[in-house]
């Protein structure tokens, strides 16, 4: 029986740690590359409406947004709880938008100025009369491809 | 003579601390971001040189008002009928055959008093400025559904796979370019088969 009796005073062996560097590590590539910086703060809520009909924004780089909401809690006492449009990290009129947009089109690489997009992410509880205005000044700075940034997901959600 | 044995070893015992710091980094800064949404081209501002006369049969009119009804064609519409709607608007083919217009592929009703076909076939969306942008967006989801479903359908008949799906690869980058550029003929086909032509007019004051 002495076979058995060996292991009696043997205490449990530690778990191998070695490849947890290397488990982390592939987490963190993971994270690294889904990972999209935010590049302006958001000063206005930004609950996107839901719609099954998408398609992707491909290329970032084409791509200029336009944010319309109620600001947020801090902001409501200075700007009310009407919903506004933010541009960069401001909040803006909308007859500010065409300078806006010609300004971002012109940072842009010249080959990239006919082909961008704006991309509007707006709250859904916001009026359609301020989005009017956007599209109009759109209009009149001929920028006319624009996506209306949505959630994926069933488009009769938004009606609740 | 002094001893020369390997290099001490480098010690990796903090190494999983350091990537996890930097996982937690990547973590909390990550927001996976939603960009994807309804494609649509708005009209120019110049009006075009020649008047074109549109047929008042020709034109679906969908108006939303500030509480979020739907008026379709003059008829008080339920946001869920509205996409069979302007599918049976699209896909009637009015014109009778033999006529530049007619439909070959049409599968409608083919009633003389609507459209006469989907390359004449105008919707044209109205909203109040108090309508609620969901609303809005709801309307717009439907319209476009209604016409991906003919352009499914009619990918389907030629090509036997859905037009959508088609369109995706088409647009996406990695797609190599001997495929991207067959697919670009099929898509431009069904594009033509079914043109998009959803106007938005100004928004009515009232």
């Amino acid at each position: 029986m002495s076979k058995f009796n060996k292991k009696k005073d043997a205490a449990l062996p530690a778990v191998n740690t070695a490849s947890l560097p290397d488990i982390v590590f592939m987490l963190l590539f993971f994270f690294m590359t889904v990972t999209v910086m935010k590049d302006s703060t958001l000063k206005v809520e930004n609950v996107l409406p839901n719609a099954s009909e998408i398609k992707k924004l491909e290329k970032k780089d084409r791509v200029i947004y336009i944010y319309v909401g109620k600001p947020t809690r801090e902001y409501e006492k200075t700007y009310g709880t009407e919903s506004k449009i933010q541009l960069n990290d401001k909040f803006a009129d909308a007859s500010e938008v065409g300078d806006y947009i010609l300004m971002e089109r012109a940072k842009k690489p010249q080959e990239l100025q006919n082909v961008l997009t704006t991309a509007l992410k707006v709250d859904k509880d916001a009026n359609m009369g301020i989005i009017s205005d956007i599209k109009q000044e759109l209009r009149k700075v001929n920028a006319l491809k624009v996506n209306y940034t949505t959630y994926e997901g069933d488009a009769f959600r938004n009606l609740q | 003579m002094p001893k020369r044995g390997a290099p001490p070893e480098v010690n990796a015992g903090s190494m999983a601390d350091i990537a996890f710091l930097l996982l937690i980094f990547f973590l909390v800064t990550t927001t996976i971001e939603t960009d994807a949404g309804l494609d649509r081209m708005l009209p120019p501002i110049e009006p075009p040189d020649t008047d074109v006369i549109i047929k008042q049969k020709n034109i679906f009119q969908v108006n939303i008002n500030r509480d979020g009804q739907l008026l379709a064609d003059d008829e008080l519409t339920n946001i869920k009928d509205l996409r069979a709607k302007a599918i049976a608007f699209l896909d009637n083919g009015g014109a009778p055959s033999g006529t530049a217009d007619y439909c070959s592929y049409c599968k409608g009703k083919r009633d003389p008093s609507s459209s006469d076909s989907p390359a004449k076939a105008i919707i044209s969306l109205k909203n109040d400025r108090e309508t609620k942008y969901g609303t809005y967006i709801t309307v717009q989801n439907e319209l476009v559904g209604a016409y991906n479903d003919l352009r499914n359908r009619e990918a389907q008949r030629l090509f036997k796979r859905d037009f959508t799906d088609m369109e995706a690869e088409y647009l996406n980058p990695e797609t190599p370019d001997n495929v991207r550029e067959e697919l670009k003929e099929k898509v431009k086909r069904i594009q033509d088969l079914f043109p998009q032509k959803l106007s938005e007019a100004e928004t009515s004051s009232n």
